[in-house]
């Protein structure tokens, strides 16, 4: 990397930084070619081959030899055939539900063979993949947990978003603290208010950021005011621009913070 | 036009006066600044050229009669202007001193607000390019603001069109003002000849002198002895200030300024082509001009600062140290300098400027903003989208608006106009115009400042910094900051700062819907802070303790008035927006269309009611100031219509009756009137509002003075306006300021920058407070309670019962209502247990539930006056004075727990059904859904004992190993590739671990790991996963894989919370594992199923059900041979006493040969 990168060097951390920043650009290079898999040549094409190689052998990895031929994610593939199955078994076209939990669970799938190559690609699938997300899932979980044992630890109440959302809030940080607190910055004399929290398990890179400044944290600072994200596998400095503005970012949480004194008069 | 007009106005108001006017005024219209700039300018149009000035001066008095026409009202009197009627000859520059000035001469007498040049540029630019007028009226025709040089632009081909516009009309012919404008254009045209080399009018004239205000100039000593005649204008002077001080005169603060421009005027300059000839021997005589020498001006002006002097003790300290230090009033006068001085260091009127506003968004209410507030999903998530958008265009137009170039329509109007269309499409326009009303007064009232975020915010770090240095790093901010001049004495209303992207917004928007929306609002808005029952002052309380309530209730006044005006100026913007043109209609015929068409319009709100009421009840203070907002922005027929204009005429008769010199008990308070006198003067300037409507209207003061006389001491005699809040109200004000200062910095006009826009200091927000509630004799005897106690008495209570009403709606959504829920989510439980998993449906069961639970909430009221009258009396006591008479305080405790409880029960009582309703609803939909029960019901089964460190490995750690164990079992993989037995058994026992301990586990990865285990297990069953070591089979040894099962048994039974789906061990899939082994080993799936059993894990039937299905599918012929052994071999086990005894002998001799066996 170029840029700067800012994390904490641990040797864990920095192995976990370099898995975040090639999953995003893995799934950067999927997205780049997902319209060229969903022609319907492609599919047609795709169906075919898969159709004649488990006839010939049910038992070899098909689906998954096939993916990492034309270099697309295994798990997507499994989908595209299997919506492609389904729509030639049944009339009406499958709902996405419907696909979603037969990929959660093979066995829902009426062919045995397909389920078996459908289940194959999802467990071999490193970034996509209904496995990969729930792991992804709790990754972001357990750094929830952390961040909340962190303010628990430091006394600082908050809401939470499970909270948040009971009381009928439309966009919900991981944690809104209900007194606010200034965060000192290193090497700077001024320090900045903070509101709420968002933990983000993953590296910060330029493209992501940019998608939860829109999605996620204008959002919130729209509605709660300026506030802190915390890129755990580190993020690119520069991208902190908007500290001025109420989007700080740190790789962990900070250490220098200032609350509010109650007067003992 | 000063004196002109106070002539032109003496034919309706004053006639005594007039009379005593003409005998001792012989050159007033040489002195008149202000009224002539306007009735010059307010015909201005835009892109002026010099040579269309002179005629188009002549145009804009073609209303006077024509030419050599004998002038009326003035009993034949000399014409005003002396020059005029001169024979002249060529140059007599010798003459010069005997020469009236010429104080209609732009160039030497710059006009209000006017650019002059720097010391190095004589060219007279600043008549052609008049000052730029804001373009925040662009729509709107006065481009021609008063504020612009005196010149105006009418081709001098269409000299007519001015005859025919309304303004025009019914003014008497001859009045004097216009004799005398005309007079001054003449003059000033021939000016214009002598620099313009085209002659087109070969009538020079007025060879006079000219105090010039040119800072080039050097400065002429002005002497007291040489003041030519010292009685005829101490006679003039006293008159000029009578009319000031009866309010004679149009805007007082223009007379103000004009008067202080006669004081800092540098040098009497002769006009060229001088040929007027003095009466000599006559200087006295009323045929000479008034000003002969800069000593005449100065002494003059002196004179009235003397006359003055009461208002000028009012200004702010900065003007008076000017005041006091400018030389040559000391020279004329050293006593108004010493009380000047007195009055300067007698002053705490220090007018400061705050931090500009910076951006802080309006916080997110669940009250008001969450989705029971909206008619449907699709308009919850449409105005969640949109307030996104909001702030998107907001922080871009900040970013932005200062670029050269950029345009907000270009940059911003599309995506406006979408958002626009979507909040139409999902009906959601008055949530957004909520928004957009909050933000817009928040940003006037938030503290903090673009410059740091944190000044202002954080008192920590402000204390860290030293209170000291952050005062003058603040003052440093505001000189920086400060924009460098409010526009003239008489600027148009603009929107400056964040108002413009507000205004631009509307603009950009064009949506009927939106604007017919905030209308609405604004409207509401305005009444409803027009109406707040302001505390009163309370006069000569027993100690100081006043004091403090006092500020307070100065700083929430200012609060509240600055919001209105920001409020009315906004409404009076769209409400008037459909209706502005470029200038009056131009006949008669189609403006009396036109009136009649709008004649039928009601209103957009009833002022004049407002106004009137505000009359009544001496609040006029409050009222006034934020109607002339709205009013500045109507259109050329407004005032023709009957209903505004009746509230213009109030207006003027209000204006006339604020005397300043009155005082005494009801008279309202000196600054108060200022304050009303400077913003009605300002209206009164707004080229939409006739020009001649001040001299013409009929006065009927007694109408407005029996109205007053029937109520009691109203906010009118409070003095609850300062200094700070008219300097910010009244920015223009501050030129007065800014005047003096050039004289002394030697560079005249602009440039100087002293004069700083005030934005408002205070930040209390407005407590919207509650209406008196509750009728009959108990309300009354309360009503009579307060009205013998302080205000704060009363406001205490009412906050108390306010807020303790709202805590006991909360605290009974938080207590009764919940537990109600609870009861819900465990009998849906109940439900799912009795009916296998399957609930029924949604709107059913809720019915159900409902009709078992809301009877409940009949409790609340009971819980709610508990609430009440358990919490109000401490409040009220710890907020009244330690010193409150028990009786007093025991009231006062009694009364808010009546008030609080009205509150609660009332909405209680109204409401409760409805609530529990809605939480049991959206509970049964988190169950249906598959959330679980509410957080703080999982809260209680997570958590692992306190001992516990959470040294557990993580979830995702677990689930991605037992993904990589899994994606081995299932390859591709190398031959060489596997898992030790001794793995898989630590990864068992790490999940064992981490299912204790819990920290760090969701239910979805508790799930997904529930799942992946049965997986295993079927792999295990199946012998399906690869092994590394010793046994070259790589196949896992018999005993290890019992193992591993019983341990996968443990964790299903007694470490999952979650349900397991044990079922997929029966599913065809993962039985069909068996069938691709060689040869098949049925011996762990029995093995399993009867540890299923024995685990209570699985019941028999469940087992059975599962089984009996697998026979459906499509299998190889032995393959289901076998099954149905293994199906009926675990059937007819279990019916025997010692089942698993059994089994064990049958299925351990050798693998393989079992079920042959049976």
């Amino acid at each position: 990397m170029l840029l700067q990168v800012r994390g904490t060097p641990s040797l864990h951390q920095s192995q976990a930084t370099l898995l975040s920043i090639f999953s995003q650009e893995y799934q950067k290079h999927i997205k780049r070619t997902h319209s060229k898999h969903h022609t319907s040549e492609a599919i047609e094409s795709y169906y075919q081959r898969y159709l004649n190689g488990v006839v010939k052998n049910g038992a070899a990895p098909v689906l998954l030899e096939l993916a990492n031929e034309v270099e697309y994610a295994p798990s997507l593939m499994a989908r595209i055939i299997l919506e492609r199955f389904l729509q030639e078994h049944d009339e009406t076209p499958p709902s996405k539900s419907v696909i979603n939990s037969m990929l959660r669970d093979p066995s829902q799938i009426p062919d045995g063979v397909l389920a078996n190559q459908v289940y194959q690609c999802i467990v071999n699938d490193c970034c996509y993949g209904p496995l990969v997300d729930c792991i992804k899932h709790a990754i972001g979980h357990e750094h929830e947990v952390l961040l909340r044992d962190l303010l628990l630890e430091k006394n600082l109440s908050f809401l939470d978003e499970d909270q948040l959302r009971a009381k009928g809030y439309d966009k919900t940080p991981d944690f809104i603290l209900q007194v606010p607190v200034v965060m000192l910055c290193l090497l700077a004399v001024e320090g900045h208010i903070i509101h709420w929290i968002e933990s983000k398990a993953s590296f910060g890179d330029e493209c992501s950021h940019h998608a939860y400044l829109h999605d996620q944290f204008w959002s919130y600072w729209n509605r709660f005011g300026p506030g802190l994200v915390i890129y755990w596998y580190g993020f690119i400095q520069e991208l902190d621009c908007n500290r001025e503005r109420g989007i700080l970012l740190a790789a962990c949480f900070p250490t220098d913070i200032i609350t509010l004194c109650h007067s003992t008069a | 036009m000063v004196l002109a007009h106070f002539l032109g106005g003496t034919v309706c108001f004053g006639r005594k006066m007039q009379a005593g006017f003409h005998n001792c005024s012989p050159a007033p219209s040489t002195l008149s600044p202000a009224g002539g700039y306007r009735a010059a300018t307010a015909r201005q149009r835009p892109g002026s050229s010099r040579e269309s000035m002179g005629t188009a001066r002549t145009a804009g008095s073609s209303r006077a009669p024509p030419q050599g026409a004998p002038e009326d009202g003035g009993g034949g009197d000399s014409p005003p202007w002396a020059g005029a009627r001169r024979p002249r000859s060529a140059g007599s520059p010798g003459r010069a001193l005997s020469d009236p000035p010429n104080l209609s001469n732009l160039e030497e007498f710059p006009p209000v607000g006017s650019v002059p040049p720097g010391p190095a540029g004589t060219k007279p630019s600043r008549r052609i390019n008049p000052t730029p007028v804001s373009e925040e009226r662009s729509l709107s025709k006065p481009k021609t603001c008063f504020t612009s040089p005196p010149i105006s632009c009418v081709p001098s081909s269409q000299p007519s069109a001015l005859d025919t516009s309304p303004w025009g009309l019914g003014l008497p012919p001859g009045c004097r003002s216009l004799q005398e404008e005309r007079a001054m254009l003449r003059k000033e045209r021939s000016k214009q000849l002598q620099q313009s080399p085209t002659p087109t009018c070969p009538t020079p004239e007025s060879g006079l002198l000219l105090p010039s205000r040119t800072g080039s100039l050097t400065v002429e000593p002005a002497d007291p002895a040489r003041v030519s005649s010292r009685q005829r204008l101490e006679v003039v002077a006293l008159v000029y200030s009578s009319c000031i001080a009866e309010n004679l005169v149009p805007n007082l603060f223009l007379e103000l300024f004009f008067v202080l421009q006669l004081l800092t005027a540098r040098r009497m300059v002769a006009a060229k082509d001088n040929d007027l000839e003095p009466s000599q021997g006559t200087l006295d005589s009323l045929e000479s001009p008034l000003f002969q020498s800069i000593h005449d001006c100065v002494f003059f002006a002196v004179q009235v600062l003397e006359h003055q002097f009461q208002i000028l003790s009012y200004l702010d300290k900065g003007t008076l140290k000017l005041l006091a230090e400018n030389e040559r009033l000391l020279c004329f006068s050293p006593a108004l300098q010493g009380r000047l001085r007195a009055a300067y260091e007698g002053s705490i009127a220090k007018v400061s400027l705050t931090m500009p506003p910076s951006a802080q968004a309006v916080s997110f209410q669940p009250e008001t903003d969450n989705r029971a507030n909206f008619s449907s999903d699709r308009a919850f998530h449409t105005f969640k989208k949109q307030r996104d958008v909001f702030y998107e265009v907001l922080r871009e137009w900040e970013d932005h608006h200062e670029e050269p170039g950029w345009d907000f329509e270009k940059g911003l109007g599309s995506r406006i106009r979408a958002m626009m269309s979507q909040l139409s499409a999902a009906c959601s326009h008055s949530h957004f115009v909520r928004l957009f009303q909050k933000q817009l007064l928040q940003m006037y009232q938030s503290p903090g400042g673009a410059g740091g975020p944190v000044l202002g915010e954080a008192s920590d770090v402000l204390n860290m910094l030293g209170a000291d240095k952050l005062g003058r790093l603040r003052r440093l901010q505001e000189r920086l900051a400060a924009p460098p001049s409010s526009g003239g004495p008489c600027p148009p209303p603009t929107f400056p700062g964040y108002q413009g992207f507000f205004k631009d917004f509307i603009l950009s928007a064009s949506s009927f819907q939106f604007n017919q929306h905030l209308m609405d609002s604004l409207s509401l808005k305005i009444q409803e802070l027009n109406g707040l029952p302001l505390p009163q002052h309370e006069p000569a309380d027993e100690d100081g303790e006043s004091d403090v309530d006092w500020q307070g209730e100065r700083r929430q006044f200012a609060m509240v008035l600055l919001s209105l005006r920001l409020l009315a100026k906004f409404l009076g913007f769209v409400a008037f927006l459909p209706y502005r043109g470029p200038e009056p209609p131009q006949s008669r015929e189609l403006q009396d269309s036109i009136v009649a068409l709008r004649s039928q319009v009601p209103p957009v709100l009833d002022v004049r009611t407002l106004l009137q009421r505000g009359l009544q009840a001496q609040r006029a203070v409050l009222t006034v100031p934020w109607l002339v907002e709205f009013l500045s922005f109507a259109d050329y027929i407004v005032p023709l219509l009957d209903y505004y204009r009746s509230i213009f005429t109030l207006l003027l008769h209000l204006y006339r009756s604020l005397v300043l010199s009155r005082e005494g008990e009801g008279e309202m308070c000196f600054l108060n009137k200022l304050l009303l006198l400077a913003v009605l003067g300002w209206l009164f300037q707004i080229p939409t509002v006739p020009e001649d409507f001040f001299f013409l209207e009929e006065c009927q003061v007694d109408a407005l003075e029996v109205d007053t006389a029937t109520s009691e001491r109203g906010l009118d005699s409070v003095p609850v306006v300062d200094q700070q809040l008219l300097y910010t109200c009244c920015p223009y004000i501050g030129e007065l300021r800014k005047l003096l200062a050039s004289w002394v910095s030697g560079s005249s006009g602009r440039s100087g920058g002293f004069v700083r826009k005030i934005t408002p200091t205070t930040t209390t927000s407005l407590g919207a407070q509650l209406p008196p509630s509750g009728h009959g004799l108990q309300a009354q005897l309360a009503q009579a309670f307060f009205h013998n106690q302080p205000p704060s008495l009363r406001r205490t209570v009412e906050f108390v019962a306010e807020r303790i009403g709202s805590n006991c709606v909360k605290h009974i959504k938080a207590t009764l209502v919940a537990d109600l829920v609870h009861q819900a989510e465990s009998l849906i439980q109940e439900q799912r247990m009795t009916q296998s998993q399957e609930v029924g449906d949604p709107a059913q069961l809720l019915e159900i539930l409902c009709s078992q639970l809301c009877p409940h909430g009949a409790q609340a009221l009971t819980q709610g006056r508990e609430f009440c009258q358990r919490k109000s009396p401490g409040a009220v006591r710890a907020l009244l004075p330690e010193e409150t008479p028990a009786a007093v305080l025991s009231s006062a405790e009694n009364i808010a727990v009546g008030l609080a409880t009205e509150k609660a029960c009332a909405w209680l009582s109204a409401n409760i059904t409805a609530l529990i309703r809605r939480e049991v609803k959206a509970a049964v939909s988190r169950i249906l859904r598959g959330q679980g029960p509410e957080p703080a019901a999982r809260g209680e089964r997570r958590g692992c004992s306190r001992a516990c460190e959470h040294h557990a490995p993580l979830p995702s750690h677990l689930i991605s190993e037992i993904k990589d164990v899994l994606s081995l079992a299932v390859g591709p993989r190398d031959p060489d590739e596997g898992v030790s037995p001794e793995h898989l058994e630590q990864l068992l026992g790490q999940l064992h671990q981490m299912l204790q301990c819990r920290q760090f586990l969701c239910p979805p990865a508790e799930q997904y790991l529930a799942k992946c285990s049965v997986e295993l297990a079927s792999l295990l069953v199946a012998d399906q996963i690869p092994i590394l070591g010793p046994c070259a089979s790589h196949r896992l040894e018999r005993g290890e894989a019992r193992r591993l099962l019983l341990m996968l048994l443990s964790l299903w039974k007694d470490d999952f919370q979650g349900p397991v789906p044990l079922q997929l061990l029966l599913s065809p899939r993962n039985v069909g594992l068996l069938a691709d082994t060689r040869p098949r080993e049925w011996d762990l799936l029995l093995f399993l199923l009867r540890e299923l059993v024995e685990k209570g894990l699985m019941d028999r039937m469940e087992i059975e059900t599962c089984l009996g299905s697998l026979h459906e599918a499509l299998w190889p012929e032995d393959f289901s041979e076998e099954l149905e052994t293994l199906t009926r071999l675990f059937l007819a086990e279990l019916h025997l006493p010692e089942p698993q005894q059994r089994a064990c002998e049958l299925v351990q001799p050798s693998r393989g040969t079992v079920l042959a066996q049976s």
